[in-house]
């Protein structure tokens, strides 16, 4: 008999340090793929918005953090994009993440940093970040230490964003701007919606501002909902 | 004796994957260790939560008193059988047919497994049937339950 209490014993000691190293093992929180969508999810929110709500083209962006093309549109013709179209009040630029779960397993995670930073009004920064660091976190096994790193580094509140990071909150939110891009036609990252015409790939920004350019001297025009 | 030990062992599995389950859902974890995304779809889909409590927390509960009753049931004066064998049969019965309807949940509904389910499912089975062998081959002492 004491036999058998020493094994529950050591069968006790085992299962308390297996929990207590796998609570250690990492710092990046699962996002569920298959995630319900509630109405709060969606409720007043339709992508992340840089520019004036009077311009007169509205571009969205579906992209995948983990996309290397998304990265390229993200360092490269985006920029351009910003200082030319959006800032002179040509476009209003929303950003939707439209992750490719397989094989971008840090898609979904990145998406739920930028988000969880848009709590404290830091999303464009960690967007940037995030796609910065793209060639450092995509192959880690934890790249939501690295996210959290970042988040660390553009001063956004460590312990609100960690709070942010567990609720997996944003996980509704993240599903539903994927399923939004698949309504669109949306089906490969990154995509750019102008107007009324989805353009897939990476469009350079002299293209970019070519359509621009055509809809404001037709008039302007705003995505349909 | 021995099925009564093997059951305590059982519970003590169970109850360290209910504890691993629940810490994930209270974010204690980080990832969860699955080798699929069926493990995390399962535990945030809604039916993690049956009549509002956690089904990870009700699966903690649960084989912490069976691991009591086993417990209680290897002492002597239970040699024969008796009140604490008959409520881990009852209890391990109950665990076993609600673990048939996370069974259909998952299969049917959600169409995700959870490999950590199936651990603890396997474990409540084979618990239930120890439980039941123990009061077949026990001729029974003490109040019924």
């Amino acid at each position: 008999m004491n036999r058998f209490y020493t094994l529950i014993a050591v069968l006790v000691a085992v299962g308390l340090g297996l929990l207590l190293f796998l609570m250690n093992r990492s710092s990046s929180p699962a996002i569920p793929v298959q995630v319900a969508v509630t109405a709060a999810d969606t409720a007043g929110f339709q992508g992340y918005v840089l520019g004036s709500e009077t311009a007169p083209v509205t571009i969205t962006e579906y992209a995948d953090y983990q996309c290397p093309a998304c990265q390229s549109f993200e360092m490269v013709e985006f920029p351009y994009v910003k200082e030319r179209l959006i800032q002179t009040g040509k476009v209003r630029f929303i950003y939707r993440d439209f992750p490719l779960d397989q094989p971008h397993r840090w898609a979904r995670l990145a998406a739920h940093s930028a988000a969880c930073a848009s709590d404290q009004n830091k999303f464009w920064e960690q967007h940037e970040a995030i796609y910065r660091t793209q060639g450092e976190w995509s192959p880690s096994g934890d790249a939501g230490a690295i996210f959290r790193n970042l988040a660390r580094q553009g001063g956004l509140d460590i312990a609100a964003y960690d709070e942010c990071m567990r609720s997996l909150k944003y996980a509704g939110r993240i599903q539903a701007s994927l399923d939004e891009g698949v309504r669109v036609g949306v089906n490969s990252t990154p995509s750019l919606r102008i107007g009324d015409r989805l353009y897939a790939g990476v469009q350079p920004y002299d293209k970019v501002k070519a359509v621009v350019d055509s809809l404001i001297a037709a008039g302007g025009t705003a995505p349909t909902p | 004796m021995t099925r009564r030990m093997a059951i305590a062992v059982l519970c003590v599995g169970g109850l360290f994957v209910s504890a691993y389950l629940w810490m994930f859902k209270l974010g204690l974890m980080g990832t969860i260790a699955c080798g699929s995304g069926g493990c995390v779809t399962v535990q945030l889909s809604p039916y993690s939560e049956f009549l509002g409590v956690d089904v990870a927390l009700l699966g903690l509960l649960g084989y912490g008193a069976m691991l009591g009753l086993a417990l209680v049931s290897l002492q002597p004066q239970f040699a024969a059988g008796g009140w604490p064998v008959r409520w881990l049969a009852l209890l391990s019965g109950g665990a076993f047919l609600f673990s048939l309807y996370l069974w259909y949940v998952e299969l049917f509904v959600i169409h995700a497994i959870c490999r950590w389910c199936v651990a603890s499912s396997v474990f409540v089975t084979l618990a239930f049937v120890l439980a039941l062998l123990e009061v077949r081959g026990a001729p029974g002492r003490g109040t019924t339950p």
